[in-house]
């Protein structure tokens, strides 16, 4: 019994999450009054458990016959996808009322994707991976089409469901392939027999119909189409929490799950793979948005390209890249869910305000928010002293003690193309002259709040990213 | 290896052989007078009315996905059930813990179901 008990302390960031869900849909069918209690209830759930993570990353090891693993980096993913959620949560209070469609279920499936990510950044059997996956994806594909009176967010919905759903039959048929050459589901036993399995072309291709399907969840270059007509047809806060969690919970799994694959030999054996989708991911994402002219579409090309460079570290495959990319994913998190916080507030009901033009002026309108749009902005193109400058920075580093020194100046090629689209925002914000009927802007408290608390981490970590990345690196085995 | 399989190939080939030789043969033999009656759908039988693509209501979507509900339950209490008293002997009545956490949440989803309105017909 003591063991039951210590084992679901280990894990309890997961089985808070998934009492949140519960507890939130009792409230959703018990109380009148659920619309002013689940969004702070769903706040509370995400904060705590956020904490609590962050509180034992010290508590490291594996649980339930190695299914899960806890502790370390898997903790500080839990609480970078808690974290990002509440300030989703946040950012939406009023949004989904902007748009009248208030369902107390949009709460609900925000717990449970977050508790299908976390399952994908601890899991250590492929099984727990599919079923996080599942449990994410399914989330998001409602989620999407939350304003389900909008043409284009039924479009988003079926658009990311059909082709969300493709790409995790890839996943499994990957599953299936690695499964019966390696004869187990456990990463553990995989990892360690990979040297060995990786002579074999079935295996190989079983991994690589598996980072087909996961290339597909992070948005890179040849699986991305789905992308820009998701984010900007679906919910605009929804589209950042599946352009920070999502992303940053399939890269979890290629980091953690097959954590120990990467500073190694899978690296050498996919190292081709990963390099391609980076450099052409990174490109394709920053000349492509160049010519977006609304700004979720923008921020959906962006996207792409950062999912290029975060691959760029994949392909390096070294302890730093791995540091890297965790402080990449953090870095990005946080600017994206910011800049997504802001287009939230600036846009009206039915999709006005989203254009670029709508922007001119701000400065003069809402002196804050557009002075926390440039800084995100700054931060986005990579600029220091922003977080973004040094997530860029190390992966990076990592890709030419790799001897990948090409990708890396492609890397800083295309940032110095993004700069353009990022740095267009800033002038249109503040050198154009307004038009005088201007549209009015909806902001409001918790929205604000939302954005602050992202503007303070983004510059908290440009300036001292130290501290997490030695924090990152202590727990790379 | 691939001689065991001889027999099913021949199985194989014996059956598309002899079902092709009957079709072929009733074709070529067998005397065709057909007539508007004789190529309805059904011959001796109702009018047909309508297409077979029609527009479904929703509520029976609804239906079968709640069944699922339902369904996952049997499939996980059927095996528990058989071996409740093996259990009840090991570890005793904490046997029934994971099984009253199951059904709470199984049943949360049905009430769910229940007062969102999900099993009104009208």
């Amino acid at each position: 019994m003591q063991n039951h008990f210590q084992e679901i302390y280990n894990v309890l960031p997961l089985v808070l999450v998934a009492c949140g869900v519960f507890l939130s849909v009792v409230i959703e069918i018990g109380s009148v009054k659920s619309e002013k209690i689940l969004p702070w209830f769903s706040v509370l759930v995400f904060l705590g458990t956020s904490l609590f993570s962050v509180f034992n990353l010290n508590n490291c090891g594996t649980a339930y016959n190695n299914m899960l693993s806890y502790g370390g980096n898997v903790f500080i993913f839990y609480s970078l996808f808690n974290l990002a959620a509440a300030l989703t949560v946040l950012s939406s209070m009023e949004y989904i009322k902007k748009y009248g469609s208030y369902f107390g279920e949009y709460y609900i499936l925000l717990l449970s994707s977050v508790l299908g990510m976390m399952l994908m950044a601890g899991a250590r059997d492929l099984f727990m991976v599919f079923i996080g996956l599942e449990l994410m994806s399914i989330c998001f594909y409602v989620l999407a089409g939350i304003n389900r009176k909008k043409q284009n967010a039924n479009e988003a919905s079926l658009k990311y469901f059909l082709l969300g759903s493709f790409a995790t039959g890839f996943v499994v048929y990957g599953i299936a392939l690695i499964f019966g050459t390696a004869h187990t589901t456990s990463l553990e036993v995989i990892v360690s027999n990979f040297g060995s399995l990786s002579h074999n072309l079935l295996f190989v291709t079983g991994m690589l119909l598996f980072l087909v399907g996961f290339s597909f969840k992070i948005a890179a270059f040849p699986f991305h189409m789905w992308v820009p007509d998701v984010y900007q047809g679906s919910a605009t806060t929804v589209s950042g929490l599946m352009s920070t969690g999502g992303k940053a919970a399939a890269f979890s799994v290629l980091l953690i799950a097959l954590g120990a694959v990467f500073p190694g030999n899978a690296a050498n054996v996919f190292r081709p793979y990963f390099a391609a989708i980076a450099a052409f991911s990174m490109l394709y994402g920053s000349i492509v948005a160049i010519s977006q002219n609304n700004l979720k579409r923008m921020l959906a090309y962006s996207s792409i390209a950062h999912a290029g460079y975060m691959a760029i570290g994949l392909a390096a495959g070294n302890r730093e890249s791995v540091a890297g990319i965790m402080f990449y994913l953090v870095a990005y998190t946080f600017m994206n869910l910011g800049a997504f916080g802001i287009i939230a507030m600036v846009e009206g009901a039915d999709d006005t305000n989203l254009e670029l033009k709508d922007y001119i002026g701000l400065s003069q309108r809402h002196p804050l928010l557009s002075a926390l749009m440039a800084l995100f902005m700054f931060s986005l193109s990579g600029l220091p002293p922003f977080a973004g400058f040094f997530g860029k920075y190390y992966v990076f580093i990592s890709a030419i003690k790799a001897d990948l020194t090409w990708l890396a100046i492609l890397g800083v090629v295309s940032s110095v193309i993004s700069v353009y689209f990022y740095l267009r925002v800033i002038v249109y914000m503040y050198f154009k002259e307004p038009e005088p009927e201007a549209l009015p802007v909806h902001n409001n408290a918790n929205g604000v709040l939302a954005v602050v608390i992202s503007a303070i981490l983004v510059v908290m970590f440009g300036i001292f990213p130290g501290t997490l990345i030695n924090l990152i690196t202590s727990y790379l085995r | 290896m691939i001689e065991q399989y001889i027999p099913i190939f021949l199985v194989i080939g014996v059956s598309v052989v002899f079902s092709m030789a009957v079709i072929a043969s009733s074709k070529l033999f067998g005397p065709q007078r057909p007539d508007s009656e004789k190529l309805s759908t059904y011959e001796s039988g109702m009018k047909p009315v309508g297409g077979v693509r029609e527009r479904i209501s929703i509520k029976y979507y609804l239906v079968a996905m709640l069944f699922i509900v339902f369904d996952i339950e049997v499939i996980f209490v059927y095996p528990w059930g058989v071996e409740f008293k093996k259990l009840l002997g090991e570890q005793g009545i904490s046997a029934l813990v994971p099984m009253i956490i199951f059904l709470v949440v199984l049943e949360l989803g049905y009430l769910y179901v229940y007062k969102k309105g999900g099993l009104k017909w009208d």
